[in-house]
């Protein structure tokens, strides 16, 4: 049957059979650079018209309709606005680290592709700390912003920065906190065996309402960690023009949006990899037949199903709620999701002992 | 008590975000709730709000006969002078001279559509129509005599 896992075979066992294996290594590890390269690329065209329509329909609006068959290459129209924009660099800012800043931006999403399992038995690197992996690298990210706020030599590009600063700081902690719910119950860090041990039922569904408080937590603080609407802080277009990005045109805004929008199907698929199951098909019990009916869908598709489902919430809650004062978003850390994300903890840690779920 | 408290908190907010996000959701998944128009495609389909306003007209009927008395309501009311009044001495039936208006001149490029002239008009001669596509070459084709030519006013009207 056609699936990832065989067509990354095949290109094994064909490199293997026709160069040594220095060379197979270092052809599979090109060819893994590209592909990552080339999602990020269908990635950011996707989301980015996705993220349009969703908000134009949420809106009572029709959203782009002129570009392609119903506005659907609007943003190939956008990508080659972008690309074509001179990349400006303020006189007064500290230009190697305003050039800079964008990279990391890119390259932090780019480390964050390495531990996610696309479908069965095709993941880039499947290292025995995957998830600490994801929430080490994933605080980098504040890194980049940082540094493009303070490089711009810009009062509201420096405000925007700092704001991200503390929001990614404080909401770091509720996120760590659901995750480690789900490493708990697992017992396992590694990202394939957290996936296997769904085989029976997602998470979700076996851990009872403490783990749909985890989700929920982890729903809320991804969010807040991308920088997402309601806790857009960071740009907050109505206050600080576009926060830590003011300064930046054409292809290193870009490199900021695409960051952006990677970020947020990285965390997505964090969050179908730990809550929903990650390629894991949909199964009830001891239904024979629904089963053997969901095990025909392929993994891959599993997988994007619920990625793209997590990044349709993300987007519904962008586009319905208003987004909040900074007092109010460090409150809603500070006092309600880490002491309820706290205790949380303590119970799915002593159902995983006493064994009180499926 | 404290913990009471908290947790109504958290139960009111999630209601409330719930209730917003089943409101989003609703018009997600229902297209016919669109509003926006697509205008320069759609001007023959064109469907305005009834209270929208566009410029001021004057409406004739078949005799070529208006309802202004010339009674100036209009002039008096416009915030920024966009309705000059302009009068004639006529004679009437009875060969007596009487007031009546010559032109009664609307400048549209002053008007801001306050709605103002036609509520203080006492016999309904102006109204809002809903023309909206004003742009001109010509600056001086913007103001515009109301009253067409050769109109007289119509019986009964005072």
């Amino acid at each position: 049957m056609w699936s990832f896992s065989n067509i990354a075979n095949s290109i094994h066992e064909w490199l293997s059979n026709n160069f040594n294996p220095t060379w197979t290594i270092i052809i599979e590890m090109v060819i893994a650079g590209v592909a990552v390269i080339s999602l990020f690329a269908i990635l950011g065209l996707v989301l980015v018209i996705m993220e349009r329509k969703v908000s134009a329909w949420m809106q009572i609006r029709l959203g782009p309709n002129r570009v392609g068959p119903k506005g659907m290459l609007q943003s190939f129209a956008d990508t080659l606005k972008l690309l074509v924009k001179e990349g400006l660099t303020p006189g007064g800012a500290d230009k190697f680290l305003f050039n800079l800043a964008p990279f990391i931006a890119m390259i932090v999403a780019m480390l964050l592709m390495a531990p996610i399992a696309f479908a069965k038995d095709f993941q880039l690197w499947d290292l025995n700390i995957g998830v600490l992996f994801v929430s080490a690298v994933s605080s980098i990210m504040v890194i980049s912003i940082l540094m493009a706020g303070w490089a711009s030599n810009n009062k509201y590009s420096l405000m925007g920065a700092m704001r991200s600063g503390a929001q990614i700081v404080s909401y770091e902690l509720s996120a760590g906190l659901s995750i480690l719910a789900v490493v708990v119950m697992t017992g396992s860090l590694q990202v394939s065996e957290i996936i296997e041990s769904q085989r029976n039922g997602w998470w979700i569904f076996k851990g009872h309402l403490p783990m749909l408080i985890a989700f929920v937590t982890f729903i809320i603080a991804v969010t807040a960690e991308t920088n997402r609407a309601p806790f857009d802080l960071a740009e907050a277009e109505s206050e600080l023009t576009a926060g830590f990005h003011t300064e930046y045109s054409g292809m290193k805004f870009a490199l900021f949006f695409l960051a952006e929008y990677v970020n947020v199907f990285i965390v997505c698929a964090i969050g179908a990899t730990l809550f929903l199951g990650g390629w894991m098909p949909f199964h009830i019990g001891n239904w024979e037949g629904f089963n053997h009916v969901m095990d025909y869908i392929p993994s891959s598709i599993w997988f994007f199903g619920k990625t793209f489902f997590l990044i349709f919430l993300i987007m519904w809650f962008r586009w319905t709620f208003p987004r909040l004062r900074i007092d109010q978003l460090l409150n809603l850390e500070w006092k309600y999701l880490l002491p309820i994300s706290m205790i949380n903890l303590l119970v799915v840690t002593a159902m995983a002992i006493l064994g009180w779920h499926f | 008590m404290f913990i009471k408290k908290y947790i109504q908190e958290i139960w009111g907010a999630v209601k409330s975000l719930l209730k917003g996000m089943r409101r989003t959701g609703y018009y997600f998944t229902h297209h016919k709730e669109i509003i926006t128009q697509q205008y320069p495609d759609n001007r023959e389909t064109l469907n305005l709000p009834e209270r929208f306003k566009g410029e001021v007209v004057m409406p004739h009927d078949e005799n070529n006969e208006h309802r202004c008395t010339g009674c100036q309501a209009c002039e008096l009311a416009c915030p920024n002078g966009t309705i000059k009044v302009i009068f004639k001495n006529e004679l009437n039936a009875e060969g007596k001279k009487k007031k009546a208006i010559d032109k009664l001149v609307y400048h549209l490029e002053l008007c801001t559509m306050c709605n103002l002239c036609i509520e203080a008009c006492p016999s309904d001669a102006i109204k809002m129509a809903q023309t909206f596509e004003h742009s001109v070459f010509d600056r001086n084709e913007l103001t515009k005599i109301l009253n067409k030519p050769d109109s007289k006013i119509m019986d009964g009207v005072e």
